[in-house]
């Protein structure tokens, strides 16, 4: 009966947490830049479940279904501001968005 | 009678201050300036009688007059002291002064700022006479204080024209390196001994240093340095040159006969200090020959006359000083009298022809003067004489001869300063008969605009006779000097008489005139062609320029110092607070960059801000 | 079936990693979100085998049944088309990779240092039931529940904000 240690699940959050702020820095894309978001927060809340469980107690899932609710609630306002940029600019680059758009 | 004796400074005094506070006429103030110092002679004459015919116990008189203050266990008075050696100081400079005044009346009467000249020259004599009667050092710096203000005042009489101000200047900040020395010299003195009043320090010295110790060196060392300033004497001597931008009586009286020979009588006045310190004894006999052949040489390549006459007698101080440090005292005081009488006349005579020319100041475009000014003339002759040493006839020989044989015989002499001393005397006949060559014989070369008054002649007249008579009194001054200042003789035994000494100075002195009388008078062509010839011209410019000193001190302390000072022109100190404000601004400009916008950037921020944080939490 | 979890759990992860790996170096959009719908899985398996039943489940439904669904419906709408994914070969080139790579891996080394050098942290133990989280959800995490529902009000509020068509005309196309 042999149970998995906990480090090795920090350590798997840890690496897609890495891969997620690789992905994050690498890309110019918007989209990207959105998609690595979420991998990192995904990331970050397989530590915390590892963490709950190591414990035996529901903290670290209730944690978890925290990040997942501002997650959910991040992307769709996100990807909201993403289309209306995209329909203003006919761009995704992050690096062409270096102002914000004053008017009058 | 003695108790007159406070009226002699104070009676100047009090003039100096009506004449600078009250607008009076022409004729009162010239009334009032030359009849306080007629006064201040008269008492001073007076007192001197007294104190001949009744001398009093201890050969010296004491007279305190009040306590300045008392702070400390630094308790000074305003005391009078009068011995042999202030006595006679005493009364040669009041009665030189006096007939400088009388002089001043006429030579300064065209001139707006008459009041302010008799107001500032009665100051003068005011302070050189606590000077010479001051019983403590702390008054006796307060006359020499008195004395350097009244220079600086007088040199720059003619403010409006700038280098009257920048000689002025130059004259005060040179004696200031001086004058600090001479400061802290007293205060060494106090702290050592205990009080200030010279003949108990003079005791208590004795007392408690030994020959050769090492604060009676120190203290001998900077009084010394105090004299050389004032005196004009070697490093400090670049001011009197230029002093001579002040109005002729003021060259006479300040710059020949009396300010500058404060430092002789300070050195005089502390000769027991002196004799506890060898070595700085040593140091007074250097710059004194030192001095003496440099001004010499100086002396013989200027064209302007009163310059001449300016290192003329920053070399006769010298003489001075080598008499001063070879032990010879009564000589130096013997010389600084006759020096007194015939250097005050031959500025006066200059004033004359200066004025007589309209304000010339060439020799070479003076000449042929003889005949038109003959009382300038005979006076100038007699006193050139007298400085040159025309022997058996003029005070200047007896009292240089004296000079020339102590320098060889006395303690500290040796057979080196006496050649010196004959290499001197060789160097002054060349020049003094060189201008008088050149402005009084030959052809004219400028008109005589108008001749001198009575009350111009008349003083020279009376000096020409002292610049003679003096002379004969050597015995009985000696005599009388001897009680306060001795005379050592060295172990040595002369190897001449006195007598061939002073034969040889006086055929030296007929060596002197002859090529004078060569280069300037028959030959001319001579001296133009030894001028133009190539040793010739690098000498006479480096002559001319004393020696390069003031470019010198120019490049050696005027410079850095203006550098230094156009440095904190910037404001140093708050140059750490304008630092602090660019470094404000620097980091402004470093941090702006970084708001730069993009988002990546932040992004690369963010994530190099949370491994650097993660690493400090790790590891420290 | 403990053995099995313990194998699951690593092979899942092994999974999780590549693809994860996969998704951030893709060119287009589409192909990058399918490798992350895999790598949610993945973490979704590792989750069970790690003792958390509803979080697995959750994962899969939320997580890579709804966001990324929100995604796809995105890159639809963007219509983005072959010069997207040229531009994004040039945007991948060369140097840009050096920077990223190395924050990362150094990163990545400080976690685990962090990770490992402490004292020996212990096993995962069993399973915790959905009736367990449950409690706690509506016991002492009551006030969080009620902030997660603000937000996802306020999320909502914005994106219904968002995606209204622009006001006045429009700024589109300037």
């Amino acid at each position: 009966m042999t149970a998995i240690p906990m480090m090795d699940g920090l350590i798997l959050g840890g690496v897609l947490f890495a891969l997620g702020l690789g992905g994050l820095l690498l890309r110019r894309n918007l989209l990207f830049i959105l998609i690595s978001i979420e991998i990192m927060l995904n990331g970050t809340g397989v530590a915390f479940v590892a963490a709950g469980s190591r414990w035996g107690q529901p903290d670290g899932q209730v944690l978890f279904l925290f990040i997942l609710a501002a997650a959910a609630a991040e992307v769709s306002v996100g990807l909201a501001l993403l289309l209306r940029y995209f329909h203003q600019r006919q761009t995704l680059d992050a690096d062409a968005m270096t102002k914000t758009n004053t008017r009058g | 009678m003695l108790r007159l004796l406070w009226l002699v400074p104070a009676i100047p005094f009090a003039s100096a201050l009506v004449l600078a506070v009250v607008r009076l006429p022409k004729r009162a103030i010239a009334w009032l300036g030359s009849c306080s110092i007629a006064a201040s002679c008269a008492i001073s004459l007076i007192v001197a009688f007294a104190f001949l015919g009744a001398p009093p116990a201890g050969g010296a008189y004491t007279q305190v007059l009040w306590t300045w203050f008392d702070v400390g266990g630094l308790r000074p008075q305003i005391a009078l002291y009068l011995d042999p050696l202030s006595l006679i100081m005493m009364i040669v400079v009041a009665f030189v002064s006096f007939l400088i005044h009388v002089y001043s009346t006429e030579f300064m009467s065209g001139d707006d700022g008459y009041g302010r000249f008799f107001a500032y020259m009665n100051l003068f004599v005011a302070s050189m006479l606590t000077l010479v009667l001051a019983n403590n050092l702390l008054l006796l710096y307060l006359g020499w204080e008195g004395v350097g203000l009244c220079s600086y005042l007088l040199i720059g009489f003619w403010y409006r024209d700038p280098a009257n101000g920048r000689a002025g200047r130059k004259a005060f900040i040179v004696t200031r390196v001086g004058d600090t020395a001479f400061i802290i010299g007293i205060f060494l003195l106090f702290h050592q001994l205990g009080t200030l009043e010279i003949q108990d320090l003079m005791r208590r010295a004795t007392l408690q240093w030994h020959t050769g110790s090492a604060m009676a060196i120190a203290a001998a060392v900077l009084l010394l340095g105090g004299a050389v300033g004032k005196s004009a004497q070697l490093p400090l001597q670049t001011w009197l040159p230029d002093a001579m931008a002040g109005p002729t009586p003021v060259s006479a009286l300040i710059h020949a006969a009396t300010m500058v020979t404060a430092g002789v009588y300070l050195i005089a006045r502390m000769h027991v200090l002196y004799a506890l310190a060898p070595p700085a004894q040593f140091a007074v006999v250097v710059i004194g020959a030192a001095t003496l052949l440099m001004a010499g040489f100086s002396a013989l390549t200027q064209h302007d006359l009163k310059r001449i006459l300016a290192y003329s007698t920053i070399s006769q101080i010298g003489y001075m000083f080598l008499a001063l440090g070879v032990g010879a005292w009564p000589a130096a005081i013997f010389h600084l009298m006759t020096h007194a009488f015939f250097k005050a006349l031959l500025f006066l005579g200059a004033g004359i022809v200066i004025e007589s020319l309209g304000g010339e100041h060439d020799i070479f475009r003076m000449g042929g003067l003889r005949k038109e000014l003959p009382v300038a003339f005979w006076t100038f002759l007699i006193a050139g004489c007298s400085l040159a040493g025309l022997p058996l006839v003029t005070a200047g020989a007896f009292s240089k001869d004296w000079i020339i044989w102590g320098a060889y015989t006395a303690a500290n002499g040796s057979i080196w300063l006496w050649i010196s001393g004959l290499v001197g005397v060789l160097l002054t006949s060349l020049y003094i008969f060189r201008a008088i060559f050149v402005v009084f014989f030959g052809k004219q070369h400028s008109p005589v605009a108008h001749k001198p008054g009575y009350a111009m002649t008349v003083p020279c007249v009376i000096l020409a006779i002292f610049s003679i008579g003096a002379g004969y009194m050597r015995g009985p001054f000696s005599d009388f000097l001897t009680a306060v200042l001795p005379w050592n003789p060295s172990a040595v035994h002369p190897a001449f008489s006195e007598i061939a000494s002073e034969g040889i100075v006086a055929a030296v002195f007929f060596v002197g005139l002859y090529f004078a009388y060569v280069f300037f008078l028959r030959r001319r062509d001579y001296a133009a062609a030894l001028a133009v010839s190539p040793a010739g011209r690098v000498l006479h410019r480096f002559w001319f320029s004393d020696w390069a000193m003031d470019w010198i001190y120019d490049r050696l302390f005027v410079q850095p110092v203006v550098w230094i000072a156009q440095i904190g022109k910037g404001d140093l100190v708050d140059g750490f607070f304008r630092f602090l404000a660019w470094l404000n601004k620097i980091a402004w400009r470093g941090l702006n960059r970084t708001q730069s916008g993009r988002l990546r950037w932040y992004a690369f921020a963010i994530a190099a801000g949370t491994i650097v944080y993660i690493a400090v939490v790790l590891f420290l | 079936m403990t053995e099995f979890l313990y194998y699951a759990f690593y092979v899942a992860g092994a999974i999780a990693v590549l693809a994860t790996a996969l998704a951030v170096t893709r060119r287009g959009a589409v192909h990058a979100l399918l490798y992350l719908i895999v790598s949610l899985l993945a973490v979704a398996v590792a989750f069970y085998a790690m003792g958390a039943p509803l979080i697995a489940a959750l994962e899969v439904i939320i997580y890579a049944g709804a966001i990324v669904v929100l995604f796809v419906f995105v890159v639809m709408m963007l219509n983005l088309g072959k010069e997207a994914r040229d531009q994004e070969r040039q945007w991948l080139a060369g140097r840009v990779w050096i920077g990223p790579v190395i924050f990362s891996a150094i990163l990545l080394a400080e976690v685990i240092y962090f990770i490992v050098r402490g004292p020996a942290p212990g096993v995962m133990g069993g399973a915790v039931e959905p009736k367990q989280v449950g409690m706690a959800l509506y016991g002492p995490y009551l006030l969080g529940v009620e902030l997660s529902s603000m937000l996802l009000l306020g999320a909502l509020v914005g994106a219904t904000h968002l995606g209204r068509p622009p006001m006045g005309g429009g700024e589109a196309r300037r």
